[in-house]
């Protein structure tokens, strides 16, 4: 029981403090790739320190609910890292809730986000805000069929059982898990504003999503906002990788495993990390109103994932 | 699901197949459509060979050789010439905006699994699952064929919708005899040099290659 407890913390504690790291490579990488300097795989956790060590300031008229939406989508990510099989299955955690359970608590801390954005008036905020939902809710239905492919091959909704069942079968090609994958990798651009749908390193008015929502946050509340969205692309990278290759995984309470599966677990994102600015170099940003037919193909395929399983795996 | 390794790359290639068609059912622009079109035949051709080794059907040899040198190479070359020799290069106008013939195109999708499944049953070719994304793609370069407005992507369909048929050919009976199998691929050839003409006589009178003027029946 102790354990159990304790290996859990573990994989909290390691994806929580991985995420910045995890998002300095990605950057770094793309600065590679575009032929820039880079700036530093620690960089992200030095912009943390600094921004921790400010005052914070707040808008006259911000209400409470400003205050608290940091904190609370922060607390989100938390918990979905605690329940996202990441270095190993069978974590007490994992049984609270399943995949649909896990799409709800990232739209719980989206909905808060945009409450938050919305809450001091300005412009901007709305702006962002109106263009996340519409971002929101065209990838969440996509995000959904994606992840019921798997769970038709294992049958059950749980990513625990998901992923033990798709790591301990014997080599197989699945058609149906290529189609949610590469729909996946698509809600994953969209969920965590990367490059076809929004920049994260912009501040151009006409073209920002995600950077609109947090104009008016400064100092912890800031910090807190950035930790929480490089945990919500380093868990989105987890759970792909935990979907769709997920062999090295360990099982609860088995230490020996765990710093193989750790070194596993950090080589995968390495890939990942490398892949994802390698696409996001690639493409050019769309237009935003080209966003829903680029979510609609996500979710076309997850449906035909779902469909080539009825028919070429039964 | 306990397939041997040749049906799953069997299948492999049927969902690759599927993508393409929904891929070009999406596509706005002409030059990539061809593209895609070339990649349909490497696919179709790839799987031809992969039925051929795993039955030893030595005729089947012959089909994927034959599909890969008209379909990947001749008819994208011919069509790459025309649209060079056309000065297209506008994007592809659909009569429906893309999104919702994605979603007719899930519902055809649907269609022809359920049509497919209760005769696959019956059939005992290795490649018998793949029959449903056959009709799928057939129906799919249909639909695509129904909502482009101009003559050069409806004729890509239309070669499309061959590329799905001799795909059910196979899926189905192991493809059909070396002599029909020569025919069509003569017909398709000379069908593509036909449409070529055509496409410089429609803009000769039209001024345009958009098909509603051919609705038209007398002078204005």
């Amino acid at each position: 029981m102790i354990e159990t407890a304790f290996s859990q913390l573990f994989q909290t504690l390691l994806v929580v403090m991985l995420a910045p790291l995890m998002l300095g490579w990605i950057n770094n990488c793309r600065a590679w790739l575009q032929n820039k300097s880079a700036p530093g795989l620690m960089q992200p956790y030095r912009t943390l320190r600094k921004l921790f060590h400010k005052d914070a300031v707040l808008a006259h008229n911000a209400s409470s609910l400003f205050r608290v939406a940091p904190y609370l989508i922060f607390g989100c990510m938390v918990l979905a890292a605690s329940i996202v099989p990441v270095v190993e299955t069978n974590l007490p955690f994992a049984y609270v809730a399943d995949a649909i359970a896990l799409v709800g608590v990232f739209a719980l801390a989206r909905v808060f986000m945009a409450l938050a954005a919305m809450d001091v008036g300005t412009a901007f905020g709305s702006l962002g805000a109106r263009r996340e939902m519409l971002v929101a809710f065209l990838a969440e239905p996509a995000l959904l069929m994606v992840l019921f492919t798997p769970a038709l091959i294992s049958q059950s909704t749980s990513l625990n059982t998901m992923i033990e069942t798709l790591a301990q079968r014997e080599f197989a090609i699945y058609p149906s898990l290529a189609f949610a994958a590469v729909a996946f990798v698509m809600v994953l651009l969209a969920e965590n504003a990367r490059i076809p749908i929004d920049n994260p390193a912009t501040h151009l008015e006409l073209t920002m999503i995600h950077e609109a929502m947090i104009l008016e946050y400064s100092a912890r509340h800031l910090a807190l906002m950035e930790w929480a969205a490089a945990l919500k692309l380093m868990i989105y990278c987890a759970i792909g990788i935990a979907l769709f290759m997920p062999w090295g995984i360990a099982a609860a309470g088995n230490w020996p495993l765990l710093p193989l599966a750790t070194f596993v677990l950090v080589a995968k994102l390495l890939v990942a990390g490398g892949g994802l600015a390698l696409l996001e170099t690639v493409s050019a940003k769309m237009r935003i109103f080209r966003a829903p037919e680029f979510l609609g193909m996500a979710f076309l395929l997850g449906v035909l994932g779902m469909l080539t399983h009825f028919l070429l795996e039964r | 699901m306990n397939l041997p390794l040749s049906a799953q790359l069997i299948n492999l290639m049927a969902a690759l197949l599927l993508l393409i068609a929904f891929a070009m059912l999406s596509q706005r622009r002409i030059l990539s459509l061809i593209y895609l079109f070339a990649w349909q035949g490497a696919v179709l051709s790839a799987n031809t060979l992969i039925v051929a080794w795993t039955t030893g059907q030595t005729h089947l040899y012959y089909s994927a050789l034959i599909t890969l040198a008209l379909k990947v190479i001749a008819l994208p070359w011919l069509l790459h010439r025309l649209i060079i020799r056309l000065n297209i290069k506008w994007d592809v106008e659909t009569l429906i905006n893309i999104p919702i013939t994605m979603l007719i195109g899930i519902a055809l999708v649907i269609f022809s699994f359920n049509l497919a499944l209760p005769i696959s049953q019956w059939a005992e070719t290795i490649t018998r699952g793949t029959l449903g994304i056959a009709i799928a793609s057939v129906l799919l370069s249909f639909l695509m064929m129904i909502t482009r407005r101009k003559a050069v992507p409806q004729v890509i369909g239309f070669l499309a919708m061959e590329n799905g048929l001799f795909f059910a050919a196979t899926s189905t009976t192991y493809g059909m005899p070396m002599v029909v199998e020569l025919g069509i691929a003569l017909d398709v050839l000379v069908g593509t040099f036909i449409f070529g003409i055509f496409f410089f006589q429609i803009r000769e009178t039209f001024d345009s290659l958009d098909i509603r003027n051919l609705e038209k029946l007398k002078e204005d």
